[in-house]
């Protein structure tokens, strides 16, 4: 049976949705106001006299709108997300509760520190939580993200070579196999950047690590467990041969939830690390962000730490604003507004207590059992990249796919037919057509056999030789089917444009 | 615990299937040293009730703006959030979606993304905006950078009316790039001589309107200096409401807009998430930080959208991207982008009148005070003014009366003696004619 | 007389006197995909063998082009910002992207000849 087609061009509760610019009614809104004191305008020249060509809606139509945006994204809410490196776990109402209670949500960052000590005491929980979890000397709560993290502890690092004398140290070593954001942060940071290999079972060649260290090395990244879904496990070692050249480990926590409640990474030697938030402790992605990345130091570190910093002065807490004073003496300066991204700490605090100790050690080894049972029940029909145990992620390559001419990419189109967002795909790079999944503590076992049916029955599809076709024109499904990503990237389309409304129409019809 | 799934007899259920004896057996790659040593001091798992009790104990510790009268600007502001926004940003497949790779099954966030980014351009006047930055603080400091990337110098001069926080930011990004900042001093009275200052080694001159202490200023005749000197000229925005009133960026000749989100994208939150704005010239796309959305087909032929310009960003340029950034404010620009959608073109316009009006209203009342001096002659919905005393004392006193009044310029330049008494006071739409008497009323006796 | 070179990061260079004319190869536009987007010199900049002398992207890649000489610039192929699919249609011919005055005939001794390139092509493969 062929799907019907319609004059609406919906398809049952997939509805289509013009832009909102398309539902312009001039003169409409959905915001009533309460009436403006009569006064004389004090806006010198600066009063606009043109209109800013925004759209006119009802509240119902704004709010169907969005409703209907909304029908046509996959989320953690709706279902499976195995998406690895992304940790695309549960996450709880309750973090949303606690970060709109007024105390903290209607806050403003510069009322006096007298009338915000709740605020600050939220941080310092927060600061302690993860301190008390990694074990380090200090924690910089400001970054915004993983990668402003990354930055920070950079900065940190260049900041005390410069200090010590070592400021001819210019380089970064970075694995082959770490996310982007390494070496882009290390750029930013005024640093060359140089790859070291990985082993066969891939993970990092200390030999090969030895051999690049020398005088212009400032620091290593690693990320661990790595983005192969292993725990580095020379990582005491690597530690200590950095040391030794003089040289800083930043250890990239974007993975760190595989481990949090288990080890303090204060003893494996690390120098520098940051967490996100949004990974580990819960908290939303909201289709990209906010994140925050609290990046811990250690006591070599810690006194350059970026302002803000709270901190306790007997029963009160005070706010160091400004480097240069104080416990921010050595500070190396200001990298985000206000106070970091507050409404991330609430939920994570949150959740935190939520789980407590016990319940965040119960998580990493949830995490773990879910990742290596997707590791053993896929190797039936799929073909794993590195011998297991893995850690919180399970990698693939496309062996399996040998000689069908099915790519990774069909696989991934295919999974969405069958309800299931695709695990991350072609990354890490040193794994030919990975497919790196993650499942997450918060899948229960019923999920997880559902999707390995779904797996499997791909697996075996495309190695019949009989699939081929349908593998390419998947997703049928979905709300959309492939995107024509080259003729997005060759003639930009960037924002909506009066006119251009009338083409798309055509276009549809 | 609550929020995990498993029960003892599925774990044992799925070691067997992994075919090792136990949850531990599969950390045998961690060091054992380490996990011997390793104790935690920590509670165990609590309730919500356990949960909500502790968290809420600690939030009323803190004086919320709601509280009382509050006239708390600065680069955050108060603002009314519509019920709906706040129900649009917490519908699940918003809320925990990730960032829309997959775009069959995510055009739900694209769509948004690609309405945000022509709303940001609109408002500011500008050809094309991103998807989002961290804030506006950090906004500008990639706007600095992208500046050097365009001009290959590297050298920056910010004015002494941009927000100390991202003047701070930038200079801190900079000075590790090796790329000197010349900050101008802070200028309260809206005097400084910008032109003047201009050298051929400078990639930008950055500036912001309205100003840190509440000036108008027009700067076409600066844009045209700056872009003489092959410079660019990029404007700052902390309050984006003001776009609803005030000549936008664009047209007075600016070359990248960058800006804070917040004050239209709900609450305040101790100042932070917010979201940061960016927008520029269709002509330097290819240096611009950030995701962006763009339009195009499906295999049927349907209108649809995607991630697209990858290439300048890092998970596939790695360390030659044209920033790091990988984690935006996402669902922050749906809110700033839904709340937009809300007002629409009459509901933006009258929310500035009112904001307008409201300020007005205050400095009326305001400059008649003995002793005090409202400095801006033309503002939006703040203003700077010098008090007979120093702010912070006068603030503390008016905190102690329930009224958050202001925020003194001493918290941002403790080593200006000049600034001291200097205080910033905002009014919008949350206020009442009833809130700026009782400000007025304690300020008589303060003073 | 002309004569075509190529060099291991897949760019051809096709001779005429002291003028190269500069590309990437037919096996370089099938590993990038569809090419989205490409940026040439501009006449008078000077290069070394090696250096970077243009850029070329795809939806998912990007890649420097590298000049397989040394010498100066005399000019870009201004069609191809406009119409990158060129350098997968042509990339042989109407897909250049430079052309360059060699300042040093000599270093095109270290070039593969075709018979070289096709060899070192199907290695990889």
């Amino acid at each position: 049976m062929t799907i019907p087609t319609t004059a609406s061009g919906n398809r049952g509760l997939q509805l289509e949705q013009n832009l909102i610019f398309e539902q312009d009614t001039p003169g409409m809104t959905a915001v009533d106001l309460p009436a403006a004191p009569k006064v004389s305008e004090r806006l010198g020249e600066m009063k606009n006299s043109k209109p800013i060509g925004l759209p006119g809606l009802s509240e119902p139509e704004v709010v169907r709108h969005y409703t209907r945006l909304s029908q046509k994204n996959y989320s953690i809410d709706s279902g499976f997300y195995p998406l690895g490196s992304c940790t695309m776990k549960h996450n709880p109402r309750l973090n949303e509760k606690m970060a709109r209670l007024p105390g903290f949500a209607d806050v403003h960052p510069f009322q006096p520190i007298s009338t915000v000590q709740g605020a600050l005491e939220l941080i310092d929980t927060c600061a302690s939580w993860l301190k008390e979890l990694t074990g380090m000397a200090a924690v910089a709560m400001s970054p915004a993200a993983g990668a402003h993290g990354e930055l920070c502890g950079l900065m940190c690092i260049k900041s005390a070579h410069e200090a010590n004398g070592q400021g001819h140290r210019k380089t970064i070593l970075v694995p082959e196999s770490a996310h982007g954001t390494n070496p882009a942060t290390a750029a930013l940071c005024g640093y060359a950047v140089e790859s070291i290999p990985a082993n066969a079972e891939g993970r990092v060649d200390v030999a090969a690590l030895k051999a690049h260290l020398r005088p212009e090395i400032a620091a290593v990244m690693i990320t661990n467990p790595n983005t192969c879904g292993l725990f580095e496990r020379d990582c005491i070692e690597i530690a200590k041969v950095v040391h030794d050249a003089g040289a800083y480990f930043y250890m990239d926590g974007a993975n760190y939830n595989a481990i949090v409640g288990r080890l303090r990474i204060a003893d494996l030697g690390v120098d520098a690390m940051h967490i996100n938030l949004h990974k580990t402790f819960s908290t939303p992605h909201g289709g990209g962000g906010p994140g925050a990345g609290p990046t811990v130091l250690s006591d070599k570190l810690a006194p350059f730490a970026p302002v803000p910093m709270v901190v306790k002065v007997g029963e009160k807490f005070e706010a160091e604003e400004h480097a240069g004073h104080g416990a921010a003496k050595q500070s190396y300066g200001r990298m985000k507004g206000y106070h970091g991204q507050f409404g991330v700490f609430v939920r994570a605090v949150s959740y935190m207590m939520a789980m407590g100790g016990d319940g965040l050690k119960q998580a990493s080894g949830d995490a773990v059992l879910n990742a290596n049972y997707l590791l053993a029940r896929l190797s039936e029909e799929m073909t794993p990249a590195f011998e297991g145990p893995c850690m919180h992620e399970a990698v693939f390559d496309d062996r399996f796919l040998k000689g069908t001419n099915i790519t990774t990419l069909d696989i991934a189109k295919a999974l969405i037919d069958e309800g299931v967002h695709p695990p991350t795909m072609y990354f890490p790079l040193v794994v030919h057509g990975a497919l790196l999944m993650e499942p997450t503590e918060t899948e229960s076992k019923a999920t997880l056999d559902q999707f390995i049916a779904s797996m499997l029955h791909l697996a075996r599809k495309a190695k019949s030789g009989t699939a081929e076709a349908e593998f390419k024109n998947a997703p049928m499904l979905s709300p959309r089917r492939r995107l024509d990503e080259t003729k997005a990237a060759r003639k930009p389309i960037l924002r909506w444009t009066p006119g251009a409304g009338d083409a798309a129409k055509q276009a549809a019809e | 615990m609550r929020y995990l799934p498993l029960n003892d007899t599925q774990r044992r259920e799925m070691l067997g299937a992994i075919g090792v004896s136990s949850v531990d057996a599969l950390f045998r790659d961690l060091p054992k040293a380490a996990l011997a040593s390793a104790k935690f001091s920590l509670p165990n798992t609590a309730s919500e009730i356990e949960v909500e009790r502790a968290l809420g104990t600690m939030a009323a510790k803190n004086l919320n703006c709601g509280a009382g009268p509050s006239f708390l600007g600065a680069g955050n502001y108060r603002h009314h959030t519509p019920a709906s926004m706040d129900y649009i940003i917490q519908r699940g497949e918003f809320l925990t979606a990730y960032t829309p790779y997959q775009p069959e099954i995510s055009q739900g966030t694209l769509q948004a993304i690609f309405e945000f980014q022509t709303q940001v351009a609109l408002i500011t006047g500008m050809e094309i905006a991103n998807a989002s930055m961290y804030d506006g603080a950090t906004a500008c400091a990639e706007a600095v950078a992208m500046a050097c990337r365009l001009t290959k110098r590297s050298k920056a001069l910010v004015s002494g009316n941009v927000h100390p926080h991202y003047r701070d930011v930038t200079e801190t990004t900079m000075k590790f790039l090796d790329v000197g900042v010349e900050c101008l001093a802070p200028d309260p009275y809206g005097i400084e001589d910008l032109i003047g200052r201009i050298e051929p080694e400078h990639a930008c001159v950055v500036v912001q309107t309205p100003g840190f202490f509440g000036h108008l200023k027009d700067y076409t005749v600066l844009a045209e200096a700056v872009h003489k000197a092959g410079a660019l000229l990029i404007v700052c925005v902390t309050e984006p409401v003001s776009l609803g009133l005030i000549t936008p960026p664009g047209r007075i000749g600016a070359d990248i807009v960058v800006g804070e989100g917040q004050s239209l994208a709900g609450p305040m939150s101790f100042g932070g998430p917010g979201v940061g704005l960016f927008a520029t010239r269709e002509k330097f796309l290819r240096q611009m930080p950030g995701r962006l959305c763009g339009e195009t087909t499906d295999e049927d032929g349907r209108r649809g959208w995607v991630l697209t310009l990858s290439t300048r960003e890092q998970h596939i340029r790695r360390e030659k991207a044209t920033s790091n950034i990988c984690t935006n404010s996402g669902l922050i620009a749906l809110a700033f982008s839904t709340h937009m959608t809300l007002l629409g073109e009459a509901g933006f316009t009258r929310l500035a009148q009112v904001n307008h009006a409201m300020a007005v209203s205050l400095a009326e009342k305001i400059e008649k005070l003995p002793g005090v001096k409202l400095l801006p002659t033309a503002f939006f919905n703040e203003f700077a003014v010098m008090l007979p005393k120093p702010a912070a004392e006068v603030v503390e006193a008016l905190a102690a009366r329930k009224i958050l009044g202001g925020v003194p310029a001493s918290r941002f330049y403790p080593t200006y003696p000049e600034l001291k008494n200097l205080l910033l006071l905002t009014a919008t739409e949350t206020n009442t004619a009833a809130d700026i008497d009782a400000l007025v009323g304690a300020l008589k006796e303060v003073l | 007389m002309s004569q075509t070179r190529f060099t291991k990061d897949h760019e051809w260079i096709k001779i005429d006197g002291n003028i190269g004319t500069v590309g990437i190869t037919q096996f370089a536009q099938g590993q990038l995909g569809d090419i989205v987007f490409v940026e040439v010199p501009a006449a008078g900049k000077t290069i070394k063998a090696g250096g970077e002398a243009a850029v070329v992207e795809s939806v998912k890649a990007a890649s420097e082009v590298y000049s397989p000489v040394s010498g100066t610039v005399k000019e870009g192929n201004a069609a191809l910002p406009d119409a990158p699919e060129t350098v997968n249609s042509d990339p042989e011919g109407k897909g250049w992207f430079f052309k360059i005055e060699l300042s040093d005939l000599k270093e095109l001794d270290g070039l593969m000849d075709q018979a070289a390139y096709e060899k070192f092509c199907a290695e990889l493969a």
